[in-house]
Formats: C-alpha cells, sequence, structure tokens
C-alpha cells in the first residue's frame, strides 16, 4: 500500500531548488497560482523507495522567514498552518555549498518550527573548485539532521535524497537555537498566555504579516501585556534573532566546512569586471537584447509562418471534406482560427523564455539590474522591466509573461501596464499601409517622410510607456515594502533541463490560460461577424446577384477587372505570337470568367459583413467615430481588430470587396475610397495620422488582455488598461484630426 | 578612520561597526551584514549606483541610499 507524504522544498534563491524539484519530480509537476494572489505555485509526485509516494511542493525562494514580500509570506502562512492540506510532514531544505553559511539561517528557523527538514547541500560539483572541504557527519550532528549532498549538474546524491524522505520518521525535531534568550521576559509572558502553542511561532505570527487562521493575530495582540513592544523594539529584537543565528552557525562552520580562499576568486571577479563595466557592460547588454529581439522579431517568424499557412489549410480542408452547413463553418471559421490565431505566439513565447531562462540560470540578469537600476528607479521600474519593455516591440504577449521574474509586485504591475504602449509587430501592417496613402513620398535630410515617421511611431509608443509608468508610479498606492537588496550569484552554465521545463511550463500556461480566452473572443468575434437578422444578410446573395445583373459590379472592381484583362491579354499575346484570334479570345473568356466569379464573392461577403452584427454595430459607432475622421467601414475595421490589430487590413479588404491577398489591390482600394460628407478621398493626412495614433494608443489585442488577466490574476488591471488606452487613444486620435482637417 | 560603505572606493574593505538598527532592512542581515564582518566594495555601477559588496560571502548589491547607513572601520 501507498502513502502519501507532503513535502515542501524551500531555500534560498538561487540555490538550484528547482533543479532539485524538476529531478525529483520529472514532467510530473503542476504549476497554478496561490488562490487569490498571483504567486506560482509548483507541485509535483515523486516515487521513493518502499512504495511510498511523496507530494512534493516547490515553495517560493526565500532568504528568510521574516518576510518582505508576498512570495515570502506563501512560505511562512504553509509552515505555520498545520491545518493546510499541504502542510509538510517533512522539509526538505536547499542550500548552494559556496553560500552554505548564509543559507543555513532559513534551515535554523525551520528547525526551530519543530518541523522534520533535511539538509541538501547543493552544487557539490562545484567544491573542488572552490576549494570547498565539509565534515558532512559532524555536520549532521551539530545540526540535528540528515544531509544529503548533491549535484544536480552531475545528477548525483539524489537516490540519497529519496532515501532520507521515505525516512523522514526518523528525523530529529529538536530546534538548533532558543529563540527566546534574545528577550527572555517577553517569551516567558507568551509562554504563560498561551502555553499549548510553540513559542517560536507565537513570534513568528507577531511579527510577520501573513494571514495566520488557527491563532488569530488580534487575539495575541489583544493580550496587552506583551502587545506593549513598539515596532522597533519588535525590529530590534529580530535584528537580535538573527544575530544569534549567525553565532550559532559561524561556531558549527568552524569546526566543519573549510575553504581555501586562493582557490576560490579568479573567475566570477573577471567575468564581473567585464559584463558591469561602464562602456562594455552595456554594449554586450545592447548585444544580447538584439539577439532576443532578432530571435522573437526574425527567428520565430518561420515557425509562425509555417503555423499560418497550416491553420489556413485545415480550415480550408474542413470546408471542402465535412458536408456544409453552420457547423462546419463554426468548425472552420471560428475554431481553428480562433485556435490557430492562439498557437501562432507559441514561436515567440518560446523563444523569449527560452532566452530570460538563460539570462537567469547562468546569473547574468542580476548584473542587468546591477546596471540598469539606476536608469528606471525613477519611472517606478526595476532593471528587470527592460527585458520585457523591449520584447513588447515584438510582442506583448510574451512580455507581459516575461515580468514574472521581476519581484516586487509594484514594480512588475506597472511593467505589465506600460508594456501594450511598445510598438509590437501587430501594429506594423496598420502602420505600413496607412503610411504608405496618407503620407507623401519626399525626403527630408535624405530621410524618407515615410520611414520618419514608422520611426516616430516607434519612439512614441516607447515615450508613452516610459511617462506612463512615471504617472502610474505616483498614482499607485501599493505598500511594497521596496528597499533593493539583489543577491549578485556566481556565474553557472545554465542546465539544459531547467531551461527545457521554463520554456515548456511558459508555452503551456500560456495555452492553457490565456488561450481560452482568446478562443472564446475570436468565436464570438466571428459569430458576430458571420451571421445577421435582417432580410438582406439572410439574402444576401440574390440582392448581390440581382445587383451586379442590373447595375453592374462596383466601380472599383469593373476598372479592376478591365485592367486585368488588358494586361492578361497583352502577355498572352506577347508571350505565344502564333496562337490563333480565337484561342487568344476563348482564354480571355475563361479569365473573364472567372475574375467576375471572384468579384462576385467578394461583393457577396461585403455586402455579408456589413448587414452581420458587427456591421451594424460599425453604423451605430459611426457618430463616435466620425469624430476622427473614420466612416462606418473603418469603424468596422475598428471592432474586428480587437481581436488583433493586425486583422485592420483584412476587414477592410472585405469591406471593399477586394482580395485578401494582394496588398497592392487593398492600397489601391483604399485610396479610391472616397469621404461619404465631403467627398474628398477617406484616407487623407489627418485621418490617417488619426488612425496611426489610434493604433498607437489603444488596447486593441484582446490576447494581451487575456495575459494581463491571467498574470494578474483579476480583471481589474485588464478591465483599467483598456479603458485608459483605449480612451487616451481616442482622444489623442480626435485632437490630431480636428486639428489637420 | 570611520566612514560608510557609501564612501568606500572599489576594492577597498572594511569592517562593519554598529549600526542604527531600525533603519537598516532585516534582509541585510540576513545576507550577513552583521557588525564585525569584512565588507568589500566589488564594483560601482557605471551609473554610480547601485553598488556591489561583498560582505560575510555574500555578493550583493544595494543602494547607495542604504549603504550610507553602514557605519565601518576601514581596512587599509
Amino acid at each position: 500500500m501507498s502513502k502519501n507524504i507532503n513535502v515542501a522544498l524551500i531555500g534560498n534563491p538561487n540555490t538550484g531548488k528547482t533543479s532539485v524539484f524538476n529531478q525529483l519530480t520529472g514532467l510530473k509537476q503542476k504549476v497554478g497560482n496561490y488562490p487569490g494572489i498571483t504567486v506560482e505555485k509548483k507541485e509535483g509526485i515523486c516515487k521513493l523507495p518502499r512504495g511510498v509516494k511523496a507530494h512534493i511542493i516547490d515553495l517560493p525562494g526565500t532568504y528568510s522567514l521574516n518576510t518582505t514580500s508576498l512570495d515570502e509570506s506563501v512560505v511562512v502562512e504553509l509552515l505555520l498552518n498545520k491545518n493546510d492540506k499541504d502542510f509538510p510532514d517533512v522539509a526538505v531544505v536547499v542550500t548552494d555549498v559556496e553560500n552554505l553559511k548564509r543559507n543555513l539561517l532559513l534551515f535554523t528557523q525551520i528547525k526551530d518550527l519543530k518541523i522534520p527538514a533535511i539538509l541538501v547541500i547543493n552544487m557539490a560539483d562545484r567544491m573542488t573548485r572552490k576549494g570547498i572541504t565539509l565534515d558532512i557527519s559532524l555536520l549532521e550532528a551539530k545540526l540535528n539532521t540528515k544531509i544529503a549532498l548533491v549535484s544536480t549538474r552531475k545528477g548525483t546524491g539524489i537516490d540519497t535524497l529519496k532515501e532520507l524522505i521515505a525516512d523522514y520518521k526518523s528525523l530529529s525535531i529538536k530546534p538548533n537555537i532558543d529563540t527566546t534568550t534574545i528577550a527572555p521576559e517577553y517569551f516567558n509572558k507568551l509562554r504563560t498566555a498561551f502555553p499549548k502553542e510553540e513559542v517560536y511561532k507565537l513570534w513568528l505570527v507577531i511579527t510577520q504579516d501573513v494571514n495566520f487562521m488557527p491563532i488569530e493575530k488580534k487575539k495575541i495582540k489583544d493580550a496587552t501585556s506583551f502587545s506593549t513592544k513598539s515596532n522597533t523594539e519588535l525590529k530590534k529584537l529580530q535584528h537580535r534573532e538573527t544575530v544569534l543565528r549567525y553565532q550559532f552557525i559561524n561556531n558549527i562552520l568552524k569546526e566543519t566546512y573549510k575553504v581555501d580562499l586562493a582557490v576560490a576568486r579568479g573567475f566570477r571577479a573577471t567575468l564581473d569586471k567585464i559584463l558591469t563595466h561602464k562602456v562594455y557592460g552595456y554594449v554586450i547588454f545592447f548585444l544580447i537584447l538584439l539577439t532576443i529581439f532578432q530571435g522573437i522579431y526574425v527567428w520565430s517568424s518561420y515557425p509562425m509562418d509555417f503555423i499560418d499557412e497550416s491553420f489556413a489549410q485545415m480550415s480550408e480542408w474542413t470546408k471542402h471534406t465535412l458536408p456544409p452547413g453552420a457547423f462546419t463553418n463554426l468548425l472552420a471559421e471560428g475554431i481553428i482560427a480562433g485556435i490557430g490565431g492562439i498557437v501562432i505566439f507559441i514561436p515567440q513565447i518560446a523563444f523569449l523564455f527560452l532566452f530570460i531562462s538563460l539570462l537567469e540560470e547562468s546569473g547574468y540578469m542580476s548584473r542587468v539590474v546591477f546596471l540598469m537600476d539606476k536608469l528606471m528607479r525613477p519611472f517606478g521600474l526595476s532593471g528587470k522591466s527592460v527585458v520585457p519593455l523591449i520584447s513588447g516591440t515584438a510582442c506583448a504577449i510574451p512580455a507581459v509573461m516575461a515580468t514574472r521574474t521581476i519581484e516586487n509586485w509594484k514594480e512588475r504591475l506597472i511593467t505589465i501596464l506600460v508594456t501594450p504602449f511598445t510598438t509590437c509587430s501587430a501594429r506594423l501592417p496598420v502602420y505600413l499601409i496607412i503610411i504608405a496613402l496618407v503620407i507623401p513620398e519626399g525626403t527630408f535630410l535624405g530621410l524618407s517622410y515615410q520611414a520618419l515617421t514608422l520611426m516616430l511611431l516607434y519612439l512614441l509608443g516607447f515615450g508613452m510607456s516610459i511617462f506612463s509608468a512615471m504617472v502610474l508610479h505616483k498614482i499607485l498606492k501599493i505598500n511594497s515594502r521596496t528597499f533593493f537588496v539583489i543577491e549578485m550569484p556566481s556565474y553557472k552554465l545554465p542546465l539544459f533541463k531547467n531551461v527545457a521545463y521554463t520554456v515548456w511550463e511558459k508555452t503551456k500556461s500560456f495555452v492553457y490560460g490565456a488561450g481560452k480566452i482568446i478562443l472564446a473572443i475570436s468565436i464570438i468575434l466571428w459569430v458576430l461577424g458571420s451571421y445577421g437578422l435582417s432580410n438582406n444578410f439572410k439574402n444576401a446573395e440574390d440582392i448581390v446577384k440581382t445587383r451586379i445583373k442590373t447595375i453592374g459590379f462596383s466601380e472599383f472592381n469593373q476598372n479592376h477587372i478591365e485592367e486585368e484583362i488588358t494586361s492578361y491579354t497583352g502577355e498572352l499575346t506577347i508571350n505565344n505570337p502564333t496562337l490563333p484570334i480565337a484561342n487568344v479570345k476563348d482564354s480571355v473568356a475563361v479569365r473573364i470568367a472567372a475574375l467576375q466569379q471572384k468579384a462576385e464573392n467578394e461583393e457577396i461577403a461585403s455586402y455579408k459583413l456589413e448587414h452581420s452584427f458587427i456591421g451594424y454595430a460599425g453604423k451605430a459607432i459611426e457618430p463616435i467615430v466620425k469624430p476622427l475622421g473614420y466612416d462606418w467601414k473603418i469603424g468596422i475595421a475598428v471592432i474586428t481588430s480587437f481581436a488583433a490589430r493586425e486583422v485592420f487590413v483584412g476587414t477592410l479588404a472585405t469591406i471593399y470587396s477586394v482580395g485578401n491577398d494582394e496588398e497592392e489591390t487593398i492600397k489601391n482600394r483604399m485610396a479610391a475610397e472616397v469621404n461619404p460628407w465631403n467627398g474628398k478621398p477617406l484616407f487623407n493626412l489627418a485621418s490617417g495620422v488619426s488612425l496611426l495614433l489610434f493604433y498607437a494608443f489603444a488596447m486593441q489585442c484582446m490576447s494581451t488582455l487575456a495575459v494581463v488577466k491571467r498574470e494578474t490574476n483579476s480583471w481589474k488591471w485588464p478591465a483599467a488598461q483598456l479603458v485608459f488606452m483605449s480612451s487616451f487613444a481616442y482622444i489623442v486620435a480626435l485632437i490630431a484630426y480636428q486639428i489637420l482637417k | 578612520m570611520s566612514i560608510t560603505v557609501a564612501q568606500l572606493k572599489q576594492g577597498q574593505r572594511g569592517i562593519i561597526k554598529n549600526f542604527s538598527e531600525d533603519t537598516l532592512p532585516i534582509k541585510l542581515l540576513e545576507m550577513g551584514c552583521l557588525p564585525g564582518n569584512t565588507i568589500e566594495l566589488v564594483q560601482i555601477a557605471p551609473l554610480k549606483d547601485p553598488i556591489y559588496i561583498n560582505v560575510n560571502g555574500s555578493h550583493i548589491a544595494i543602494r547607495k541610499s542604504t549603504a550610507s547607513l553602514i557605519e565601518v572601520d576601514l581596512i587599509e
């Protein structure tokens, strides 16, 4: 019979705790959130010797049980709450052999809670290189524990650890240190008031900002005799406690831990000199950013094109294979296309997290913070915000997910909120076509106006995100104790397995977390665009066919067909001078029929879209978008491109009943569109600039909203983002149009 | 000579004296920043802030405002 035991993995950051977790659980792990907060919860199952099964929780990294962040509170709350279903039967404290002294501080605190604890000394493979020798058995005796000397890099020691976990009942739960000596009188009072509880537990409840159910904090505070301690006094006691623990640890390590300093120095110092150098440091960081950018912008475009193509084919295939009808349409155009819209982001997410986990694993990320902190601080951002902000230039979705590396919640939230302002690649198709339409072709100092406009738009996006960060920094009242203490870990070669796990897990969390919302919204948008209630919609085919018979194709399509035929006839006769006239006439007739069929289909699609729910919505918002210089057709495109900005161009193609695939044709058709109110071209400098500004600022991306919802664990922030960004965009576009028109 | 960590030059070391207990973050103490321990200024960021120190074997970066709270005796 197998018995389940709860194991909690605890340790300082940068000790390889997650590597130990990966090696214990393999792929049998699950990543979620703690209820109501945004801290990641990692759990997994591990089979132990003698048929024991362990449920393992990888708790957030913490330096001690004195919490300074939400992540750390999670650890303390679990360790204090015996009724929690995850309360550990045994705690496995992971330490790094190079930083054993500091890491043991947390270990002694856990021992004092009388939770059975195993000490894992990780990175054993670095001992020789660092000149470290350890007396394990003496250390075990002094700390009243069992030790597993592990190297996750070499994969050694994990079996010993499994044995120790299975055998957890034989562990001593004798505390290492008597905390009460720091203030005997105070602790005696505590003990008499709550005779049933551990004094150290009470001490933690009093000093830590945690929601602890079993013993009400209020009750302790109410018992006035010992709540007289002011916060300053409590803090003094905490300091004394830390000193006491270090005394204990120093005494033990003096006998058991030897390090030959002559061997230890070198590599780290040299690398640090280069990587944080005032010139090379920034050059190297810039080059790394450039590579990341190249990865998510260029390299990922190959798999993305492939995915795009495959889903288009799958959709086509479904439409042709299944019996025609509403269900087939829903499947082919709604569901398959919707799933395609999720899968398409996977390459970018995978690439970005590949780079980020390499930077984190190698220890370089801390150097980035060191280099960038002063620069980002005035804007309420962290040095770590640089990577998300830059990757936002490719796509805001992986960028928002990348903010997880920022520990401080306020800095992280600000980064999440401002990242969508940076010019993502989905804005590019919209920018390019509108710039080509409305910006004149001249040059200024040898630079084309069009290129300058595009560059201005990029700068505008970046400037806006920095500016709004500054504003948010001022107005957001979030109490996160911000003091800056960043560990600079030693440099390590990234472990392939850890990198692979990170990439896998981030991709999975995007597909299952945000993917659901994206799929739902794309299906809704599809239904709204493909159905309508009016007779006009139902009889669209007949109405358009009759119209074509009586008054012919639209002027643009008629001209387009004539042009095509002229050039086709010309080519035919030049390439085949010997072809008899009759044959030429025949092929021209076939060509005309094909072009007319295509034009007919396009005009039907356009008519249907005009009379679908979205079509009516576009007309309904015309009074709202008219002051920006848009007619109802652009209104429709603005609504549909809420799914993703690049949809704007495709929607305009449909509504102007031109083929979706010929960019030149779309552009020509847009240039020919006449403003219904004054007879001038609809896409002119004023309305063009207004559109550019609208797309620069508006939150036209449901996928980003879905990711923000997932990352902030609430609808509040994505809603605020949507309202603020879109109304700001509206106002700016309005001003621009009214000035320029 | 008694100065604060913020005044150390690159490569200089000092021994931590007592500091004001209620202003210094507890996290720093936990990292080994305790009276009697040696502190070394490893690097100053290119923009002069933050600074990168090695205290008691812990390599950490702190801001100058925090560093100015830690008094040390300079080791010549």
